[in-house]
Order: structure tokens, then sequence, then C-alpha cells
């Protein structure tokens, strides 16, 4: 085992640094800044906005781990989408706008704990693993929207149809869950903007 | 590029989704914590895909799989809350305490908030 | 009809009666009083039937077997012989009176058809004791008896005095009938068959191994049922009964079923000497005993169940002395005198108003008032005295001529310790006997006083049955001749040495008794006593009933009464006080039975309540207390569940990670 570490160094150095790296470093602490911040701020509507910029961050890793098809999913779907809802959600649950002290509940301090010993054994068994491990981003790009998408619709169009009748199933169910007896109207453009 | 940077980016995103289901008080938020989650994974996927060269792309298909199920997740989640706030006049989660074991008169929500207030502060 | 077709219907006739009775007694009132003399009476008439075919010939055997019952076969067997002939149309006559009795004893009795059903039954169970062959079949009618007594005692249950006197017969005969029923197990056992006949062959051939212990096993059984020392307590108590169940059971003819049942199988008794010299002083003791008893009772139905015993007595000392014929002579005039005794008491008791002596001796006119009764009681009391010619008198004089006989050189097998133990007993009990009787005539039909109110005329029936059952008292002795062509064939006629002693002692008992009474009664005026329970239109049974239950409250105690009048208090000087308890036998068994019995169930409470249920408690109330430790962690917070949760998911996953990298 050591001996091949020592070989890796040799041929990629332990903390090479290339511009890519270094890119991702940078993007990856913004991020994780910003989940941070998502996770602890006061202000409901400036959480669902730093989780934009969380998910956007996200993004930018994708691109560059060569996924672009995902990358621009991502976008479209979480920050286009899902945030969208999300703030629509905490406007129709009349959420103050301001600092609202109580954001957070009495169970803030175990889950700290359990988050931080699950970071800690997750970050502790990461790095035990993959200490010696480089992704080689060299050769073709893995996340061409072209490969995506012949794997997509040639190996996994089954699961695919299939989701899509996950998809259907869930709007339904919104549409059943959210409308009121007197206006079924708007929950029914509510469920229907989601999509 | 080193594995490890991706991997543990993600490790530390899903715990830090992790802390704010277990300590957020709003149930929107609670979902926002819940996408961190679920795009933690994502990252996994995605980094494990590229480094394996896995030639039927399977990590970035399930990718995509995951990412249709967490918006399906988000509008079904909203409409849940959307009726509990409309029902109860509240989307806050340790306020739908039903199934405590004491009485329900025992122990009011209002009591509940002064409480958690005192433990917050 | 064969004479055993006959005779396999006399006990099948009541019992279809009782079964009939129970099952029509609430929807047919009408039909309750003849299905319950009807087929008594017919039985009755097809047992003299059945004695007149058989005429003491040859025992007739029947036996018919249902299915094998494994190593020892069990038969339906009929044994007809003179004893079990004779026997039976006792008890069919004594039972037909008794039951044309109750319909007017007990008129109006709410609980008739159930009572009328149970006699017969009872009078079935009695006629198959005395015509089976098979020992088995035997203990089957035995333990009927035994129910229906124990039903019948307690008839007046909403009385404390019958509540208990029904527990008490059952325990104590209870007592003697599992040494019985070891001792027939057992004596099947040696001989290979119950079949009597059988049992009696073994016995002749030896083959029986321990012919003392079966014997003494068998006599605890017979104790308990004929009321022989030591397990006599109950008789007394029993007479809280309805007064003609006393007359046929407790009198006439189960309690006689003990004496019957040695008589059937003396052989066995006869071949050890030490079982006779066992019987002879059980005998002895009980008949001497209970005349000591009798001369304190104030309760006249207890003055004649300790006179009950001491007959039994009689008749166990004359098995003892290895003469059956003159025990079961004396069985069957007992039972006629004896049944007329207490159904005369009864009628004294209604026209009374009370059951106590006492408070009889400070009536006047009762003879008058109840013609009947005086006359045909006074007959069964000299019967009982053994005053000649009455009935007694021979029977009585063949008992004693018997243990006469016994110590005499020529009997062989028979020890002359048990002769000259029953001969001097008998003697004895004679002169008590004859006090007893004379104390209760001169106080129940001779008292001075106020004259008794006029409870109506008795009913006609019950006068009738009286002076039915006074024919064979006054006439039965004459059978003395003609007995021993039916029996054994020993000579039944009194001998001069014993009839001039035992007339002798009888009429010594009579002229001292009546000497005390003269003493004593002026001291009856100054005194006053008693208590009388007057229901004129009433049925008869409800003064007994009301004189039953009231008579602790209003005497004292429950057999005796603070009566300076009493010359039995005159005769017996110190020996009173212990005769009116029945010489403290109950508080002996108090002491040696009910006490240690009460202290283990004491114990047994005390471990039941306060060791096994702690732990039961124990067992309950940890995991609720578990459980409440674990509803307080129940807040309904589902982040507080979700954080456990996961808290657990990372110690698992950081265990199952150490685990596997041989940390």
């Amino acid at each position: 085992m050591t001996g091949t570490v020592a070989l890796a160094a040799q041929s990629q150095g332990f903390l090479s640094t290339s511009g890519v790296e270094i890119a991702f470093l940078l993007v990856g602490l913004v991020t994780f800044g910003a989940a941070l911040v998502t996770v602890t701020t006061k202000q409901l509507v400036h959480a669902a906005l730093w989780l934009v910029v969380a998910l956007g961050g996200l993004a930018v890793e994708y691109l560059l781990l060569t996924a672009e098809f995902i990358a621009w999913v991502q976008v479209l779907i979480y920050v286009g989408s899902v945030v969208v809802l999300l703030l629509f959600g905490l406007m129709l649950t009349k959420a103050p706008i301001g600092r609202s002290p109580d954001a957070d509940s009495g169970n803030r301090w175990p889950a700290l704990g359990v988050a931080v010993a699950a970071a800690a054994a997750l970050v502790w068994i990461v790095v035990d693993a993959f200490r010696t491990t480089w992704i080689d981003l060299d050769g073709a790009p893995q996340g061409t929207t072209k490969v995506s998408g012949e794997i997509l619709f040639r190996h996994w169009v089954l699961p695919f149809e299939a989701l899509s009748v996950l998809l259907l199933a869930a709007l339904v169910g919104a549409v059943v869950l959210s409308r009121r007896k007197a206006d079924a109207e708007t929950a029914g453009s509510k469920a229907g903007g989601k999509r | 590029m080193h594995l490890v940077y991706p991997a543990v980016l993600a490790a530390l995103l899903f715990c830090t989704g992790l802390y704010g289901v277990l300590a957020r008080r709003n149930a929107i938020l609670v979902l926002m914590s819940v996408e961190l989650m679920l795009n933690a994974v994502n990252l996994n996927l995605v980094a494990f895909d590229v480094w394996l060269r896995d030639t039927l792309h399977a990590g970035q298909a399930l990718t995509l799989f995951t990412i249709a199920i967490a918006a399906a997740e988000i509008g079904i989640g909203l409409a849940i809350v959307l009726l509990v706030y409309r029902n109860r006049g509240t989307a806050d989660v340790d306020r739908l305490r039903d199934l405590r074991e004491d009485a329900p008169g025992a122990d009011t929500p209002a009591g509940d908030r002064e409480r958690t207030a005192e433990a917050a502060a | 009809m064969t004479t055993t077709t006959t005779a396999a219907l006399v006990p099948l006739l009541p019992f279809l009666g009782a079964v009939a009775g129970l099952l029509l007694g609430r929807r047919a009132p009408g039909f309750v009083r003849p299905l319950a003399v009807l087929p008594t009476l017919a039985a009755a008439v097809l047992a003299a039937v059945v004695a007149w075919r058989q005429g003491g010939g040859d025992p007739l055997d029947a036996a018919t077997r249902l299915t094998p019952t494994g190593s020892v076969p069990i038969d339906l067997a009929l044994h007809l012989d003179g004893f079990a002939v004779l026997v039976a149309v006792l008890v069919g006559v004594v039972a037909t009176c008794v039951q044309l009795y109750s319909t007017a004893y007990l008129d109006e009795d709410p609980r008739y058809p159930s009572y009328a059903a149970l006699v017969s039954l009872f009078t079935a169970a009695m006629l198959l004791v005395v015509y089976s062959g098979d020992l088995m079949v035997l203990l089957v009618g035995w333990e009927i008896m035994g129910i229906c007594s124990y039903f019948l005692v307690g008839h007046y249950w909403e009385t404390e005095a019958a509540r208990s006197a029904s527990l008490k017969a059952f325990l104590v005969t209870k007592l003697g009938d599992v040494p019985f029923l070891i001792g027939i197990l057992a004596l099947g056992a040696d001989a290979g068959t119950f079949r009597i006949n059988g049992i009696l062959s073994a016995v002749g051939s030896g083959a029986i191994e321990h012919p003392t212990l079966i014997a003494l096993l068998l006599l605890a059984g017979v104790a308990g049922k004929s009321a022989q020392f030591p397990l006599h307590t109950w008789l007394p108590d029993a007479m809280a009964g309805p007064t003609p169940v006393s007359a046929l059971i407790h009198a006439a003819t189960m309690v006689a079923a003990g004496v019957y049942f040695v008589a059937r199988l003396l052989p066995l008794f006869t071949a050890s000497a030490a079982a006779l010299v066992v019987l002879a002083v059980m005998a002895a003791v009980t008949m001497v005993g209970s005349a000591l008893a009798a001369l304190a009772q104030d309760d006249i139905k207890r003055v004649l169940a300790y006179s009950t015993v001491g007959q039994l007595g009689y008749m166990t000392g004359a098995l003892a002395v290895g003469d059956r014929d003159a025990a079961v002579f004396h069985l069957i005039t007992h039972g006629a005198f004896k049944a007329l005794l207490f159904l005369g008491a009864g009628v004294v008791i209604h026209a009374a108003g009370t059951n106590s002596l006492g408070a009889m001796a400070r009536m006047g006119g009762l003879a008058k008032r109840i013609p009947d009764a005086y006359w045909t009681m006074t007959a069964g009391l000299l019967a009982l005295a053994a005053i000649p010619p009455f009935s007694g008198f021979f029977s009585k004089e063949a008992v004693l001529g018997a243990a006469e006989h016994a110590t005499g050189a020529d009997a062989h097998g028979i020890p002359h310790a048990a002769g000259w133990t029953v001969l001097v007993a008998g003697l004895l009990t004679a002169l008590l006997t004859a006090a007893y009787a004379t104390r209760l005539w001169l106080r129940a039909f001779h008292g001075t006083g106020p004259q008794v109110a006029d409870h109506g005329r008795q009913p006609a029936v019950m006068n009738g049955v009286l002076w039915l059952l006074f024919l064979p008292t006054l006439g039965l002795g004459l059978a003395a001749w003609k007995l021993p062509d039916w029996f054994d064939g020993r000579s039944l006629t009194p001998t001069l040495t014993t009839s001039v002693l035992g007339t002798g002692a009888a009429l010594a008992g009579v002229l001292v008794m009546y000497a005390a009474w003269r003493r004593t009664a002026p001291l009856a005026a100054r005194t006053p006593l008693g208590a009388v329970a007057a229901d004129p239109d009433e049925a008869p049974y409800v003064s007994e009933e009301e004189a039953v239950a009231t008579h602790v409250a209003a005497y004292g105690h429950i057999a005796g009464a603070h009566d300076p009048a009493d010359p039995g208090r005159l005769l017996l000087g110190p020996l009173y006080r212990h005769a009116v308890a029945g010489f403290h036998l109950d508080a002996v068994y108090t002491a040696l039975f009910v006490r240690p019995v009460r202290a283990a169930a004491g114990l047994v409470r005390f471990l039941d309540r306060e060791v096994v249920d702690t732990y039961v408690r124990g067992a309950g109330s940890a995991p609720g207390l578990l459980g409440a430790a674990v509803r307080r962690a129940q807040t309904g917070n589902v982040q507080t569940y979700l954080s456990a949760l996961l808290a657990g998911s990372v110690v698992l996953a950081v265990a199952a990670v150490l685990v596997a990298t041989g940390a």
C-alpha cells in the first residue's frame, strides 16, 4: 500500500495543484459556506437565496468534473424551479420577512452534535479510503450532452419511463393534497407551475 | 484531480443538510436542508462516475433520476406543508406534537414556544 | 318375570322416579307427589315379591359384564340371599312410609320436588347397595347415598346449623370413605375380583394376604357411614335436616349400610382376630358413650340420633362376635322402630312447636293432643329399651346371646375378649338405653304446665304411617323363630341368662330414671324455659325449621339446655356437662385436624399473597416502570426522534467500520 502511494506521489504529487483543482477547491469552499449559511441564518428568505448559491456552486463543480449535462439540469431544475417553489412555499405559509429569532428549534445542540459526529466519521473514512486516488480528467469528457442522451435513452430508457410515472403520481398527489374544496383552481395552478 | 476533494465536499454538504434537518424549525427550511443532502449525494455520484469512467454512465443517469425524484419530493412536501399550515396555522415542525405521551392540554403550544425560545437563547 | 328381573327393577324404579321428579318437578307440580310415592311403593312391593320368591333358599346370583374394565373385572352383579332380600324389604317399606309422611310433612315446601327426588334417588342407591354382588357397584350406591345425605341434611340451608351440619357430614364421612376405597381396591387386587362371592371364596382359600390391614381400612369407611366411634360426630348434627330424612337416612337405612356391608363380608373380618377386637372395642365405646350422651341431650331428635348410634353399636358388636344373623336381625327391627320414633318425633315437634325436651317438660297435655303419636312412640320407646314383648327385646337378646356365646369355649375363631367386651358393654348400654328412653317419654309426654296450644289435627297420612310402622315394632320379634331359615341358621331366640340380665338392666334403668324424674320434675315450674314456634296454619316442617334455627339462641347450646329439671343432670352429675357436648370429641377434632389445617391454609395464603404474588406483581410492575421511563422520551417532537435515530446510526456505522478494519 505504501509502495503504491509513493509511486502515485511520484507520478502526480500528493498535492499537485492543477488549475482545475484550485478552482474546484475554491468553488467547493463557497458552496460549503453557502450551505452553512443556509442552515444557520435567521432570515428565512435569505436561507432560500443562499441555497441558490450553494446549488449554483454545485453546478459549477459538475462542470469542473466534465459533467456538463448534469450541470445544466442542476441549474434548470434546482435553481430554476425548486428554489422558486420553496420561496412560494415560504410566502404561502406567511413566513416572516427579516430576522426571526426562533428559526432554530430546541433541538439545535443535539443536532449539532450528531452532524459534527457524522461529518467527522464520514470525512475520516473518505479521506482514509481515497487518499491515493486521482480522477483522470484528461481524455474524452464523461458527461457531454450527447453521451448522456445516448446512454439515457439506450440503456436507461426503462427506468426513465418508470420515473415519468412517478412524476405523474407526484403531480396528482400534490394536486389532491393542496387543493381546497372552495377554490380547487389555485392548488391546480400551483402544482402545474412546479412542472 | 484528487478524488478526496469532491468526496469530502459531499460529506460536508451532507452533514450540513443533516444539521439543517435536525435543527431547523420551519418545515420549508427542513425541506431545503433535505435538498442539500440530496445534492451531496449527487456530487458523489458524478465524481465516482467520472473517476470510474463507467461506460454505462450509471452515476450520471442516477443523478438525473435523483434530481427528478427530488423535484417530485419537493412538490409533495410543499403540498403537505401547505395543508398542515392551513389546518394548524403553523408550519413549525416541533409544534406538531399530537403523538406525544402526555395529555394534549398539559403542554400548550404557547408554553412550548416559550420553552424553545429559552433553549434557543 | 324372573326373580332376577324383578330384583333389577327394584332399584331401577325409584331411580327413574327420581329422574322424572327432577325433570318434571317445576313444570308439572301435580305429578310430583305420585312420582315420589308410587315408584317407591312399587319397589317395596317388588322387593317383597323377590323376598317371597327367594324364600330363604339358596342365594341367587346374576351378573352381566357390560365392558372389559382392565385387570380386575367389574360386573353388574346381583346377589340375592336371605340378608339382601329382607333388608331390601325393610328399605322399601321405610322409604315408602317416609315418602308418604313427607307429602304431608313438607306440604307447600317450594323445594319439595327436589327433596322427593333426592329421597327417591337415595332409596334407589340403598337398594343397589343391598342387592349388589359386586363391590364396585356397591361403592357407587354407597357414594350416591352419601351425596343424597349431604343434600338432604342441608335441606333447610337458610339456617346456619343445617349448612354446617351438611358440611360436617361430608367431611367426616369422606374421612372414612378414603380408606374404605383403598381397602376395596386392595381387596380386589388380592382376590382378583370385585365380586363378593369371589372374594369370600378367596378368603376361604386363604388367598387374601393382608386380611387385617384390609379389614381395618374397610372398618374406617364403615365407622364413617354407620356413625361409629370415632367418626360418629356427624350424625347428631345431621338432625338439622328434616325429620323424615332423619328417619329414613340417618336412622333406618343409610347408617345401617355399614353394618350390612360388614355382614356381607363377615368371613373376611373373622379371618383377622385383630379386626374383630378393634370392631368390638369400637362397638363398646360407641354404645356406652352414645347412651351417656343421649341422657344429656335436650333436642328430642338428638336423643334419638345418639340412640341410633348406640343401636348401631349393638349391630357392630354382634358382628364383632361373628354373628351376622343377630346383627341383621337387629338392623331390621331397629330400622322399623327407629323410623317410627323419628316420624313420631316429627309430629311431636309440630304439635309442641319446639324440639326442646326442656320446653316440652313445661307443657301439659301434649299426650292428649296427639294420641296417635303418643301411643306409637310409647311402643317404639319400649322396643328401644328392649322391654318384652316388643321387637327390640328379641333382636337385642339375639345380640347379647351371640356375645355370651362368644365368651364360651365353643366359639372358634372369635376372640374371647371381643365377646366379653360386647357383652359387658351391651348390658351396661341396655340399662342406659332404658334410662334415656324413659327420660324422653316422661319429659316429652308428661310435662306439667300450661296446656299446649292447639296446632290443629295432625295430617291423617302422618298418623297412618305411624300406625303402619307400629305393627313391625310390636310384632317383628316373632320373626326370631323364623329368620334363621333365611339367614345362616344360628339361633336367634332369647336365652334365659341374657334375657333376665338384659331385661333386668332395662327395668333398673327405667326405675332409676323414674325416681330421678320424680325428684326433678317439680323444679320445672320454678325455672321458665323454652321458646315455642307456633305456626298452626303452616306445614309441619316450618315449626321444625324454626326450632332448628333458634335452638342455640334460645337455649344456649346446640345440644343442651340450662335446665335444672332435667333428670339426666341429676343422674350424670359432673359427667352431664361433657355428655351434652358429646364428650368434646368435636373439640378434639378441632384441635387435631381443623386448627392444623387452618394454620396450614393460613401459611399457604401467606405464601401465595406475600411471596408468590410479589413475584407476579414484580413481573407486572417492572415492565411498567420501564415503560414509564420510555414514555418520558415520547415527546412527540420528530426532530428529537430523528436525532436519536441518526446518532445511533453514526455509532453503528463507526462500530461497523472499526470491526471491518480490524481495529
